[in-house]
């Protein structure tokens, strides 16, 4: 699926462009996403360097599993399939923590390092049922605190900026809810086809 | 204001903090744990770059083409028919896609609603409460090589769709259409 989305963005464009005359708009976003692309993976080594280490300190320390007993009853309901004391369960919790304060760039190695935990459990290049479900709890987002919205309203003279915080929570706990009951229902849809 | 600020300011250097006390306390080699932790970063931004690259690259023609604003101008009428404000189409619709350019769209309806205005708290409120999409799938299932995506993107989009159907309803409920 991601195949054909990516290709047929691509497709859709150019063709598109042909009719409308914006080649040269295509051209130049072309090579302009390229370059942006590449600044934004070579800007991401300090961030996955520096939280990376810290979390392996943090791991030998015991924290990850300190993180992991504390919200057992939560996170092993969400992840029948990652044994209680595997590794996998911290990083998927500091990730979670991460998210919840809104620290978006310290999310994203704790995240990948649970993806690569969990890629170790599974031994298989296709998502893993816990994989699926982390990703998904992670597309919804689980933002407390939107301070990058609250920025933007300041700088528009919000008489309230933080207003929509209460929404936004809402918001967020919804489409959780929803994202992990859609992602069930695919689930056992897809146990009970592998049966048949 | 200024407890949240206070607090997002705090946060990080607390939980630095944290760490090292008790890993010192633990007698941990704590720098070469460190040092031995983070050479995997490198490793990992580089993996990420190919797969970063292609995503974007294809964005961008669908974007820079037209063909992007012209599915919108498409979509709208039939998103509109099931409630959704017409001039919130486009940020729904995008922001699955690109964080960068649903970014700009949000502070765009902000400015030109006003950030007290119905559109400028339900921009707000869609920006806030979901992420990109696409962007985490890729970063995510790529920086650790996995091919077959199975049901994460569909699950994902679906659960996109409903956090903006459950924005609307909230934002109406609280603060009155």
């Amino acid at each position: 699926m991601v195949n054909l989305i990516w290709a047929f963005m691509a497709i859709i464009g150019i063709v598109y462009a042909m009719f409308n005359g914006t080649m040269e708009e295509v051209n130049q976003a072309l090579f302009e996403s390229a370059d942006d692309a590449v600044t934004l993976s070579i800007g991401l080594i300090s961030v996955l360097v520096f939280w990376l280490g810290l979390m392996r300190v943090a791991e030998k320390a015991g924290l990850l599993r300190l993180l992991s007993k504390l919200f057992k009853p939560i996170v092993t309901r969400l992840f029948p399939e990652i044994p209680k004391d595997h590794p996998a369960m911290g990083y998927i919790l500091s990730n979670f923590t991460a998210n919840l304060f809104g620290l978006g760039n310290a999310a994203t190695p704790m995240g990948i390092k649970a993806m690569e935990q969990m890629k170790e459990l599974s031994g298989s290049d296709k998502a893993s049922r816990s994989m699926i479900t982390f990703l998904v709890i992670n597309t919804s987002s689980l933002t407390l605190i939107p301070s990058t919205v609250i920025a933007i309203r300041m700088q528009y003279d919000s008489i309230a900026p933080t207003e929509i915080v209460s929404t936004t929570i809402m918001a967020t706990v919804i489409t959780s809810i929803a994202a992990i009951t859609v992602d069930r229902l695919f689930y056992y849809r897809r146990v009970s086809k592998a049966k048949k | 204001m200024s407890i949240i600020t206070a607090a997002s300011t705090w946060i990080i250097p607390c939980i630095i903090l944290t760490v090292l006390l008790v890993a010192t306390w633990l007698k941990l080699p704590t720098y070469e744990i460190f040092v031995e932790g983070g050479k995997e970063g490198i490793k990992m931004a580089v993996s990420l770059l190919p797969f970063l690259l292609g995503m974007m690259v294809s964005i961008s023609i669908f974007r820079g083409s037209g063909a992007m604003e012209a599915m919108i101008n498409f979509m709208s009428p039939f998103l509109s028919t099931i409630g959704v404000p017409s001039e919130i189409v486009p940020l729904a619709m995008i922001r699955p896609i690109s964080g960068t350019a649903a970014l700009g769209m949000t502070t765009e309806l902000i400015k030109t609603y006003g950030p007290d205005s119905f559109i400028g708290r339900l921009a707000s409120t869609m920006q806030g409460s979901t992420d990109t999409t696409l962007y985490i799938l890729t970063v995510y299932f790529g920086a650790v090589g996995i091919r077959r995506m199975g049901d994460a993107l569909k699950v994902g989009l679906i659960a996109d769709f409903i956090g903006i159907i459950a924005s609307i309803v909230i934002v109406t409920i609280v603060f009155g259409a």
